[in-house]
Formats: structure tokens, sequence, C-alpha cells
């Protein structure tokens, strides 16, 4: 696939100028996420009340792809229930693996199909996943993540353990 | 009427002293167009592309004389193990060893070095005792010495580099002392380019008598070496990075270490209960040989040593040297992007930065326009951290690239510039 077509303005608007950055004081929930292969670097904190995330942030050191993948994950997750984030996240991973086809299969994506061009890229579907693999590990009271090792959502031990 | 001078009237008059578009016919993967842009493929440092003379070796190989080796009386035994011990004369003579056994076929360079860690290290340090390394290592001559730092309780201490790259000497001087047991330098930095001052390290750890063991990794591609007029103990390379096959690497190493230091792996399928027959382990380099060795690979490196030879080494690093001062001016010209490693004395690795973008999102674009770089932190964390950059992009050349690749290179890289602007 060509880049452009994964580039697109929506996703280099968001990597210029990322939504909901910083970290929330006040957090319930926080988590780090690590891909140590190419040092993208996240910090995710979020307030729910009762199962419904009524605040998120993230901050960190990324490529565009992570930094646009997580800036339009808070904006399209704030204000959802735990039940409905976690099949999102679903559905983005299976998207960015090529598991799921945005364009013949539903699916709650709506914008965030930007992203399907991913699957062409396999260098770089660990950076598009790792803001959302760190909100389900915040969800999970897990305090760090790396999409490397045992952790790896790409590894075939994530789908048999 | 004032005249435009184009980028490339710029170009420095290059006298090839060798037939570039000869040598490129040789490389049939050169011919790629990677999305429809011819491929410039400048990501050598990690692994480098076979000539026609290696395949062809490797088919012949495998068509004419493949049975395994130094085992039975039959011809095709016999072809086999004459290929590949004529191969590791070839590799002698190329970097000069006293003596063919001193050539030990390895996996590659990590393995090389994890041999060294194991038979040397292993069995002649202790508690207390101290290996130097320097800062600009590849991680593989880092994590073996650091595991035997873990078991046996040794210290490993690290020479600094400055600000472009270049190693400290008077600080590496002041490292070595008595409880110094193992130098382990590289020759030239994978991640930076820089070329380390090899025969004077080494004659200051002679000094105080101190091996050394050198990654040369780097440097047997890109220029001539000679192990005895450096007097290293022990010198490791691979085979891929030469434009040989994987899976073969070497390990130089003096005689009078070899001959003491313990095996590596026990071969074959020995049993526990028996001690090995003394004439297993003996004799250099097959006792660090166990198991069927990677026999096709070992002959493809020495048709690759005599490939190389042809063209000659001082060629190599003459156009090579070209293309890098090219590269840095043409690369380094272009606002907002910084490169790593300046030392007076580099090979053809060009690091560097675009201002404002990630190094993985400048890999990808350059790959829409045909060219490979490696980005990421190069298995070279130490390095990345001296600059305090997570990664760079990575352009390393080879004697088959031409000038028109580092133009493309440069168009790639204003394009990133024009996406994220």
């Amino acid at each position: 696939m060509d880049s452009k077509q994964l580039y697109q303005e929506v996703i280099l608007d968001h990597n210029r100028k990322p939504r909901n950055w910083g970290k929330l004081e006040d957090a319930s929930h926080r988590a780090e996420g690590l891909n140590p292969l190419c040092g993208d670097h996240i910090w995710v904190t979020l307030k729910v009340d009762g199962d419904k995330v009524e605040g998120l942030a993230f901050e960190g050191q990324s490529c565009a792809i992570c930094k646009a993948s997580a800036s339009m994950m808070t904006t399209n997750v704030k204000g959802k229930t735990i039940p409905e984030i976690e099949q999102l996240i679903r559905e983005f991973r299976e998207m960015a693996t090529g598991r799921l086809d945005v364009a013949r299969e539903p699916n709650h994506l709506g914008r965030l199909s930007v992203f399907a061009g991913v699957k062409d890229l396999p260098a770089r579907v660990k950076c598009a996943i790792l803001p959302w693999h760190t909100l389900h590990a915040a969800f999970q009271r897990q305090a760090s993540i790396s999409t490397e090792g045992d952790a790896d959502p790409m590894s075939l031990n994530a789908e048999n353990r | 009427m004032s005249a435009v001078i184009s980028p490339r009237a710029l170009r420095p008059t290059v006298q090839a002293p060798f037939d570039l578009q000869r040598i490129r016919k040789d490389f049939p993967i050169l011919e790629l167009t990677v999305h429809g842009k011819p491929l410039a493929y400048l990501d050598n440092a990690a692994s480098a592309q076979m000539p026609r003379q290696v395949l062809d070796r490797l088919i012949r190989y495998q068509t004419r004389e493949h049975a395994n080796v130094h085992r039975a009386v039959h011809t095709l035994s016999e072809t086999a193990t004459a290929a590949y011990e004529g191969a590791r004369a070839k590799v002698q003579r190329f970097v000069n060893a006293r003596e063919e056994r001193e050539i030990v076929y390895t996996r590659g360079t990590t393995d090389a070095i994890n041999l060294v860690m194991h038979g040397y290290g292993r069995a002649f340090l202790g508690e207390g005792d101290e290996v130097v390394v320097s800062q600009l290592e590849h991680h593989s001559n880092i994590v073996p010495w650091r595991m035997l730092c873990a078991e046996k309780g040794c210290k490993l201490r690290v020479i600094p580099c400055d600000d472009r790259g270049v190693l400290l000497l008077d600080e590496y001087a002041r490292l070595l002392n008595a409880r110094t047991r193992l130098v382990a330098v590289t020759h030239v930095s994978n991640a930076l380019g820089t070329v380390n001052p090899m025969k004077q390290m080494i004659e200051l750890a002679h000094a105080c008598g101190v091996p050394v063991l050198v990654d040369g990794a780097q440097a047997v591609p890109h220029m001539p070496v000679d192990v005895q007029a450096l007097d290293c103990d022990f010198y490791c390379f691979s085979g891929h990075k030469m434009c040989g096959p994987t899976g073969i690497g070497i390990l130089y190493g003096k005689a009078e270490h070899l001959d003491r230091m313990q095996p590596y792996q026990g071969g074959g399928d020995m049993i526990l209960s028996v001690t090995f027959e003394k004439t297993t382990y003996n004799a250099i380099p097959y006792k660090f040989e166990a198991g069927t060795p990677p026999i096709a690979a070992a002959v493809g490196l020495g048709a690759t040593v005599d490939y190389l030879s042809a063209i000659g080494m001082d060629n190599i690093a003459a156009w090579e040297h070209e293309l890098l001062a090219y590269a840095t001016e043409q690369v380094g010209g272009l606002p907002g992007v910084r490169i790593f490693g300046t030392a007076p004395d580099k090979a053809a690795v060009l690091s560097f930065e675009v201002a404002g973008v990630h190094p993985h999102d400048v890999g990808t674009i350059l790959n829409e326009e045909g060219v490979a770089v490696r980005t990421g932190h190069h298995c070279a964390q130490p390095v990345m951290q001296r600059f305090g950059v997570p990664a760079t992009a990575r352009a390393s050349f080879s004697f088959y690239n031409t000038l028109d690749e580092v133009d493309q290179l440069v168009a790639g890289i204003r394009r990133v510039q024009k996406m994220f602007g």
C-alpha cells in the first residue's frame, strides 16, 4: 500500500495537535505502554465512574502512527462504558492485524478505520495498537505493558493465554 | 545572467577506481523496484546483498559437491571437505591470519563473541576481574559480557565517547588496571560509523598484559583488515554483512588462546557419561565446530572473499568514502536534519534525525520512495542513550551504491519534511 493511504490528513493532524494530551491528576486508572523496538513510550491516565470512562489523557514519546492512534482513541472512548470500550479495543486490534475487514464486516470503529491500512505495514502494527493495549492494561489494573515478550499483542501466545 | 547550479553539478568529481555499473550487474536484487521506484538499498550495515558469483557458487556446491564434511571416504564427502576447508584458507589469507587453524567457523559475529565469552571468559575470569567495552558497542558485544559478570562477579567497565562519537582514549587508558582481564571493542560502530583506532587501543591493552577481542562485523566488509598487523587476540565478523551468506561467521583467535580455551558446545550426540575423546578436543579449530557446520554457507563465504578481493578492499573503502562524503554533505545540508556520529574517521554509515518526525515514520515514508534504511536503536541502545534519542534513521552504504541513490534518499527526506511540515 501507499503510505499516503495511512498518513492521511486526519492522522497527520492528530500527530501535530494531539487531543487530550497530558496526565489526569485525579486518575482512577493508569498504565504505561512501551514498544521497545521503536522506542514508543506512552502513559494513559483515566477517570472511571462506575463502568463509565469520564475522562482520559495520554502523553509520551512516539511515532506519528502511535500518537495519532492514542489521540483518536481518547476522543472516541470518552463517555463510553468499559464493555463498549473493550469491544472497540478488540475491533481495533483485529482491524490492525487484518482479521477484521472494516469495509465488509459490521463494527463500531467509525473514523478509527483510517488505521485500516496499517495491516499492510507489519512493522508498524504495534505502533497503532500500543495505545489500545495500554488502555486495556489500565482497565486490568496492570501498571505497565510492553509490545514484546509475553505481552506481545501480535504473538501467537497472546491468542492462547 | 546568473547560472543556476543544480545539486547534481555540485557533486564531487569521482573517478571511480572500478566499474560501478558492471559491479551492480553482479547483484540481481538491485534490479528490483519497490512501490514502483528503483530500490535504493541503504541498509547494508544490517545485511548486504549477494553477488551472482556467490549465488552461483552456492548452487554449484549444492548441486555437485555436497555431502557431510570430515566424515566419509566417498568422493562427495571429500569434495565437500575440500571446499569447506578451502574456504577457511581463503578467509585466512583475506584477514592475514598466521595459520588456517586460527580461523573458526561460527554462526556469525554474535556467536563468535559468545564463543569467546564461554571458552575464554568463563574459563579464565573470576570475581573482581574486569572486562572493558566501549560506549559504541552493539548489544552483541555487551550482553555476553554482562552475562559473564553476573555469573562470575566480574565488573564491566565502559570507555566513554565524545559528542562526535569518538572514544576517549585517555579515559580508556585510565580504565586499564591490574584487574583488567579482557578488552572487547568494536572496530567500527554500527550505529554511528566511527572507526576506532584499533591498533593504538590494542597496544595500550597489551602494554598492560590484557588481550583484546575486536568486533569486526562492520569493518571487514568495508576496509582491508590485517589481524597480524593489528595484533588483536580475537577478531569476529559475519558473512552476510560482507555480501556472503547468513548463518556463517568467523572467529579469528591467536592459536595460543584457542588452544587453551574450553569448547563452546559439545558435539554430535555424545553421551553424558563419556568424556569426549582427547582427539575431538585438542585440535583447533575443530574443537569449536561441534555438529554438522553450515557447509554451503562456509563455501559461499570463500567465494565472497574471492569476489571482494578481486574488486580490492582499498577500492571498496575509497568508493564508500566518496559515497559517505557526498551523503554527509547532501543530507547534512538539509535544514532540520541532524547527523549523529561526526568522527573524523568514519565508515559509510549516516545516522540521522529529521526534526519533529519519529524515525519510524521517516523509514516508512522513505520505503515508499524505494529507499531502504534502518530505523530504531540499531541494537546499540547505549549509543542512543549517549545522544539522548530513542532511535535514529540510518543509511548505510556498500560499494555497489551510487550517488543517484544518495539523491533518492535526499528527495525522500524532503518528502518526509513536506508531509510533516
